[in-house]
């Protein structure tokens, strides 16, 4: 197997006590540092096939390849490691700990994960610097998360998510939350950071008018044989 | 492991209205809990160190306990007096070593005042045989001459010197012995015994005060002034009890049983410890109903930690998605939350010892004034810590709860909460 981010082969996810399964994938490869838009509407399988990405599901077979580490076949323990070592998330929305700064949210990977904490060397100048870049004013570093706009909200957990230069960026709707000059805005400055960083970004959203940003682009009920689950 | 507790604490902090509720009801809890247990530990060790060296105590004949009562820590009242030729003939008796008589009933501003004579200050024992020292002057020689306990001298502002009057009966607002001056001629060393809290004055002052009244109030047209009183017999007729010392301790039942067959009128011997130890039985009960109704308190408090843990869970359901995108396992999510629950109990349990303190501080001289229990300023007595550790432990047990939970929720979420 060549070095990809993520290899998925014969995936097949079935929620508990329901008959039919939720994913079927046969084979998805995303290279290192490859940008891929995967589409697909809510209720399509798209979270759980994050969950299992990120290690916090299992399949009920087939096999999840992370840079190399076959995921499937880990510890809870282990899965749980090369979550924090590797992927960063970014969400939807609430993203951060209301009750933390800006900048506290941004270090948050470093104390889950020691390797993400050397790579960022000195963690408080870069949580800084991914902030700048990011068009975070300087003033709004240390108030709470909770005061913060949604726009800057979304920032600080694109830091968040950069921080530590994991090798893989997840990032499911970021930016449903934003009005649309400002989306366009925002997956802009997130793929700049995710080329900057060299990051594998797997770009999760029901809104194809975004995919114009990536150079290739996935549609999940094509990938999927399961079809769309009853949920 | 340290990085989840800080967080863990950041978190708490961001709660800490409704979690510092719960903490003042657990601070409460606790301290309740702490000071039945330290009121029942320290009355048995206050009444215990009072009497020492007095094989017996005698009085007319009533209930040990409340002769006990009455004699040494002037609560309570007397049915009767004795008269003086049974304390007499008891004193001569060649077992006796010595004996010393003690009348009360009369009181200075809320201090039981004690007829004795002046081999009190001599015989009198407290905690391990310790005599009683005088603080500054000497003991009474003549009929309106008082000793104070140092509690009576500090609590007053009285010195040697002063003047004082006496009260009749232990009421602070009864009829005034007011014709009567005693100056205060000593003040005697803190003892922690009911001594602190007695005005000492001599078995003749008692009769000298009580020469114009009859049945508890002054005889109407009749003073006699206190320069006249000397030339009365000023010799006790009655007294209230006598506390007995033996030559040879074997005696002891020998005598009680002389005493207690004494034909001149009805009177009863008791042994000190032996009295004690039937009023520990008879107050056994109370205690254990006591300690168990604050112990229940406790499990109240610790409940509503748990119910405030438990219901903050459903909000912070997201909190915990995040932290386990982030890489926090399942463990850590119980470590935290576990963590929050036995650092609210710890905190609690602290400024419980706190409140217990500050509560010791300000009701020991009440206890003291209308219970004779001495509360003492130390450090926790070995039940006391027991105490101490069931309530965390029990705090730990509950804060596993929400642990639990969150472990459970953790796992059942995945990366996005369901709501």
């Amino acid at each position: 197997m060549a070095d990809g981010a993520i290899q998925i082969r014969d995936l097949l996810f079935r929620w508990p006590r329901q008959p039919a399964p939720c994913l079927d994938i046969p084979e998805l490869n995303i290279a290192a540092g490859e940008h891929v838009f995967l589409h697909g509407p809510s209720g399509s399988g798209k979270s759980t096939l994050l969950g299992l990405l990120g290690g916090v599901a299992l399949p009920e077979r087939g096999e999840i390849v992370l840079l190399g580490q076959p995921l499937t076949r880990l510890s809870g323990h282990a899965r749980d490691r090369l979550r924090a070592d590797s992927i960063g998330f970014l969400f939807q929305q609430f993203n951060l700990l209301p009750w933390l700064s800006a900048i506290d949210n941004v270090l948050l990977p470093c104390t889950f994960s020691a390797r993400r904490k050397t790579r960022a060397g000195n963690a408080r100048e870069t949580a800084a610097r991914l902030l700048t870049h990011l068009d975070l004013a300087a003033e709004s570093w240390h108030k709470p998360a909770a005061e913060l706009s949604v726009g800057q909200q979304q920032r600080v957990a694109a830091a968040r998510a950069l921080i530590g230069r994991p090798e893989i960026l997840i990032a499911d709707e970021p930016t449903s939350a934003l009005d649309a000059p400002r989306q366009q805005i925002f997956v802009d400055l997130l793929l700049t950071e995710a080329t900057a960083a060299g990051a594998a970004l797997l770009f999760v959203s029901h809104d194809e008018r975004l995919a114009a940003h990536f150079a290739r682009k996935i549609t999940l009920a094509d990938i999927n044989r399961a079809g769309v689950p009853a949920s | 492991m340290k990085a989840v507790l800080i967080l863990a604490v950041k978190s708490a902090w961001a709660r800490r209205l409704t979690l510092g509720v719960t903490l003042c009801a657990i601070a409460l809890a606790s301290a309740l809990l702490l000071a039945v247990e330290r009121v029942r530990h320290d009355a048995r060790q206050s009444f215990t160190q009072a009497v020492a060296g007095v094989d017996l105590v005698v009085g007319a004949r009533s209930g040990s306990v409340q002769l006990m009562l009455h004699a040494v820590f002037h609560s309570g009242s007397a049915t009767h007096n004795i008269r003086w030729e049974s304390f007499a003939a008891i004193a001569t008796h060649p077992a006796v070593d010595w004996a010393v008589p003690l009348s009360l009933g009369d009181s200075h501003r809320g201090f039981p005042v004690l007829g004795t004579t002046a081999d009190y200050f001599e015989r009198f024992r407290y905690a391990d045989q310790r005599p009683l020292a005088f603080a500054g002057g000497q003991p009474f020689t003549t009929v309106f001459e008082t000793v104070l306990g140092s509690a009576v001298a500090a609590e007053l502002g009285y010195r040697v010197g002063d003047r004082i009057t006496l009260t009749h009966g232990m009421e602070t607002l009864g009829p005034e012995h007011a014709d009567k001056f005693f100056a205060v001629v000593g003040v005697l060393a803190p003892t922690g015994t009911p001594v602190d809290r007695t005005v000492h004055v001599s078995l003749e002052a008692i009769t000298a005060l009580h020469l114009d009244w009859v049945g508890g109030a002054p005889l109407p047209g009749l003073t006699i002034p206190a320069e006249h009183v000397r030339k009365f017999d000023l010799h006790a007729k009655e007294i209230t009890a006598a506390l007995i010392g033996l030559k040879n301790r074997t005696e002891v039942f020998r005598l009680q049983r002389h005493i207690n067959s004494y034909r001149g009128e009805p009177l009863m011997a008791v042994m000190p410890g032996v009295a004690l130890d039937e009023l520990w039985q008879t107050l056994g009960m109370i205690e254990q109903t006591l300690l168990a109704m604050s112990a229940l308190v406790v499990v109240v408090g610790l409940a509503g930690l748990l119910a405030t843990l438990l219901a903050s869970l459903n909000e912070r359901r997201r909190e915990l998605a995040i932290l386990r995108a982030l890489g926090a396992s399942p463990r850590d999510l119980f470590l935290m939350l576990t963590a929050e629950g036995l650092l609210v109990t710890t905190l609690g349990v602290v400024l419980g010892c706190g409140l217990l303190a500050g509560g010791s501080f300000f009701f020991a001289p009440l206890l003291q004034a209308h219970f004779g229990i001495i509360l003492q300023w130390r450090m926790f007595a070995a039940s006391e810590w027991a105490l101490l550790a069931a309530i965390l432990a029990t705090g730990l047990l509950a804060s596993l709860v929400p642990g639990w939970r969150a472990w459970r929720m953790s796992l059942a979420d995945g990366l996005t909460p369901r709501n």
